[in-house]
């Protein structure tokens, strides 16, 4: 295919970066636009180098392959996917690594570039966007393709989502080590990365929907529904979160449209819902193809599908206010925020029921299939916490755990273990699958990416609960004649041994991550491991049709 | 697409539609799931009665119980004041220096003057009130401005060459480079040095011992013993505050640098002053 007119556009675009660096009010800004004017003319040269200068039609459908045809599945920007998920997860976790580090040993701090208060953003970020993010978008499109029986919509559309976003992806990350940054928890990015990642997410959008529309099955498979309720919702909760004034129209700074405690509200009713339908509702379209397929089951309640999906998402979007609890925010709205979370609890459990059970008949696997396994243990990790998440919740848990290291090690488990596991197990299934191959480079690799994985999630939840009680209940201890027994720096002195505890659990969990990285590019490159096969997975990776 | 199908390993028939091979089942949802589901949403509506829950045009819905987080809060703290309010206004209304013989009276002061202690005073004299370079170790009897209960009491009121407060204790030691001679400030640095039993040049000790009785002995006394009057310190007891050794002494001869602390008596209020002078007395070092 000939992108003449991409690569004409990005050309502008990098005249327009060279441009605003040129005239830039401030010079962070100057910094980022020249950061994104080396992106876009890397993109540039790249371009330029397929473009066939032939005359229109003549041997271009030879130069790449040939036109896919319309009754084509459009898979090479799903494998592009799964190698940037891949990359950004072992990058996220990495990172991860460092700040745990820093929090333990802070003379690990090198300002100003490098210090915890800037790689904290880029550890979230690379973790929850460019891992959670690519992983979410590469099988949206796998999935909603093959259940809809339809080409991707758009043609090229799907290639503008994927560079696109990791355009994003690298303009957030180099801004948060420059210090560009609006200090908005999960939206930290400044708003001209805002609106860029604004025009890619309606493409994505529209790639979705469009391919839902023009679907050949009649009804719409499960999975879509929360695909498509992903991404409508962080459309909304992105756009009204970011509004902002910028200061200049070339500079790094914005204000909000919100103060005091609007501004609180609204940035957790976003930051909650990040949660909410990043992490979970995109995750569970995720879970709610590749763990049948996997298990060569069908899905085990339809109407169960039903009522807790609609459920889910609407009482996710009320549950914001419990991270306000005990704050300036009105008392009703901390009551709605809780009794909300509270009803939460169901919805999100029949997400796992359904996980779990569409393991009926075949339960044999988890002893057998290591790839069954990681799908299991991440539902069973939602299902975790997704009880603790409504009991923190409650304002009376909420006094102890609030502002602890027990939320941090809440999410984790989260993150880690639903979040993580599910798109490892997507990843080993979808990569043999993407390339051709017969099977994974190593199933026994899995199984060791399985085990370090989860002993490192294992380590890292168990020590910040006692690290999270112990700090909470330092806070509020009184000795007999009333007085605080504890100053809060010697609250702070206590974290050390935890946080070592929980670097080296994070660090397993990021070794996990080298495992994966290796067995996939080794399954691209065609090679399969000569080893013993796991006892009774004969015959291996056979999911049934 | 819609035709009967039945799952054969389940024996459950499937709703008939099916996705890339992915049918579902259709299993009712598990009855458990659903009670519970129902009891939160029932204990939900129930909490929204009792608590302020509702937002309506003007005002919210107060709850049955009234509940507000501010009041409750104010409570709290009332609650937790008046435990404490008799033993503070008999604290409030004994001299600092009678605190001691009452053994509750002492217990009390000791525990909420380690807590304010914790609090305020750790950020420069450490956690264990062992100080630092700079900054008076409050566990030993070196005392700069006097180590009675009175005494503490008073340098932590007013505070120590504080701007804030007109009773502050004050002094400045001069400048010695003005007065002296390069190779006088040498020689009476050697010469403090060689009072606290450590080997120097005798060459210069001698001469130094000369220029120190001229200098420095109005404040620090004839043998260097220091005086609290002034809060010059004892220069003969081996504690060094500020500096080590014979180079930074004699740097610190030439162009001195004095220490500030704040007065903490408006900060704290007396009563919290005073167990702090009480738990500072009974560290280790404190005088009768």
């Amino acid at each position: 295919m000939n992108y003449t007119i991409e690569t004409i556009l990005i050309g502008v675009g990098v005249f327009l970066a060279v441009l605003g660096a040129a005239f830039a009010q401030d010079s962070l800004f100057q910094a980022h636009m020249g950061v994104l004017a080396i992106s876009l003319a890397i993109g540039f040269i790249l371009m330029l180098r397929r473009i066939n200068f032939a005359p229109a039609g003549a041997g271009t459908a030879a130069l790449v392959g040939g036109a896919p045809s319309e009754s084509e599945y459009f898979d090479e920007v799903v494998r592009y996917g799964v190698i940037a998920t891949v990359f950004w997860g072992v990058v996220g976790f990495l990172v991860g690594v460092v700040v745990a580090l820093q929090l333990a040993f802070p003379d690990l701090n090198i300002e100003p570039y490098l210090n915890f208060g800037r790689l904290r953003p880029l550890h979230t970020s690379a973790v929850i966007f460019a891992f959670g993010g690519n992983a979410l978008i590469a099988t949206s499109f796998y999935v909603v393709q093959r259940t809809c029986r339809a080409r991707l919509f758009g043609g090229s559309l799907g290639w503008f989502v994927f560079w696109g976003y990791q355009l994003f992806i690298v303009m957030a990350a180099t801004g948060y080590v420059l210090g560009v940054t609006q200090g908005r928890e999960y939206a930290e990015p400044e708003w001209y990365v805002d609106l860029w990642i604004t025009i890619v997410w309606v493409a994505y959008l529209l790639t979705f929907l469009g391919t839902i529309l023009k679907r050949k099955e009649p009804h719409i498979y499960v999975a879509n529904w929360f695909y498509l309720s992903f991404i409508v919702t962080i459309a909304m909760l992105h756009v009204v979160n970011n509004l902002a004034i910028p200061v200049s129209f070339l500079g790094s700074k914005s204000y909000s449209l919100f103060s005091g405690v609007q501004d609180a509200l609204t940035q957790w009713w976003y930051g909650h819902n990040a949660v909410g339908f990043f992490l979970t509702a995109g995750f569970l379209g995720m879970m709610y193809y590749f763990v049948p397929k996997q298990a060569g089951r069908p899905v085990y309640s339809y109407r169960l599908s039903i009522i807790h999906f609609w459920a889910l998402i609407f009482m996710y979007i009320w549950a914001g206010p419990h991270h306000l609890h005990y704050t300036a925010l009105p008392d009703w709205a901390q009551t709605l925020g809780m009794v909300f979370s509270v009803m939460l609890w169901m919805p999100s459990w029949g997400g796992m029921i359904n996980g779990l059970m569409t393991l009926s008949g075949a339960w044999d696997k988890i002893r057998t299939d290591p790839i069954i396994r990681m799908m299991i243990i991440a539902i069973a990790f939602y299902g975790m916490s997704t009880f603790e998440g409504p009991m923190m919740s409650i304002k009376a848990v909420n006094s102890l755990s609030h502002y602890t290291e027990w939320t941090i090690g809440h999410v984790h488990s989260g993150a880690l273990g639903w979040v993580g596991m599910i798109t490892f197990g997507a990843v080993y299934y979808l990569v043999p699958k993407l390339w051709g191959r017969e099977r994974l480079y190593s199933l026994r690799m899995v199984n060791w990416h399985f085990w370090l994985a989860t002993l490192g999630i294992v380590i890292y939840a168990a020590v910040l609960w006692v690290a999270g009680i112990q700090q909470g209940l330092m806070w509020r201890e009184y000795d007999s004649n009333g007085f605080l027994v504890y100053s809060f720096a010697e609250s702070v002195k206590a974290m050390f041994p935890y946080y070592v505890l929980r670097a080296v659990g994070g660090a397993l969990y990021l070794v996990g991550g080298f495992v994966m990285a290796y067995n996939v590019y080794m399954t691209i490159r065609g090679y399969q491991r000569n080893e013993a096969p796991i006892a009774g997975s004969v015959p291996v990776l056979q999911p049934a049709e | 697409m819609a035709e009967k199908h039945v799952d054969e390993i389940s024996g459950v028939s499937t709703t008939g539609h099916e996705w890339d091979g992915i049918r579902e089942l259709n299993n009712p949802m598990p009855r458990w799931w659903v009670y519970t589901f129902y009891a939160t949403i029932l204990w939900a509506i129930g909490y929204c009665v009792v608590y302020p829950s509702i937002p309506l045009l003007t005002e919210n819905t107060k709850g049955t119980s009234g509940f507000s987080s501010r009041a409750s809060l104010t409570a709290e703290m009332d609650a937790a004041k008046a435990a404490q309010k008799a033993t503070l206004d008999k604290i409030a209304a004994t001299p600092v220096g009678d605190i001691a013989k009452d053994k509750t009276l002492l217990e009390f002061a000791v525990a909420g003057g380690a807590s304010a202690f914790k609090n305020n005073c750790a950020q420069c004299h450490g956690s264990g009130a062992a100080g630092g370079m700079g900054f008076p170790n409050l566990n030993d009897n070196d005392w700069l401005w006097g180590g009675k209960v009175e005494d503490i009491y008073t340098t932590l009121t007013h505070g120590i060459r504080y701007a804030g407060d007109a009773d502050t204790r004050s002094s400045e030691m001069p400048a010695f480079a003005d007065v002296l001679q390069p190779e006088q400030i040498k020689q009476v640095a050697a010469y403090v040095v060689s009072l606290t039993g450590k080997p120097s040049d005798t060459a210069l000790v001698e001469p130094g011992k000369q220029v120190f009785a001229e200098n420095c002995a109005a404040c620090h006394g004839d043998n260097a013993q220091g005086n609290r009057e002034f809060g010059a310190p004892n220069l003969a007891d081996a504690i060094w505050l500020k500096v080590k050794g014979e180079e930074q002494i004699a740097a610190q001869v030439s162009h001195p640098k004095h220490g500030v602390m704040p007065a903490w008596g408006a900060r704290l209020g007396d009563a919290t002053v005073k167990q702090l002078a009480v738990y500072v007395h009974q560290l280790g070092g404190g005088e009768q």
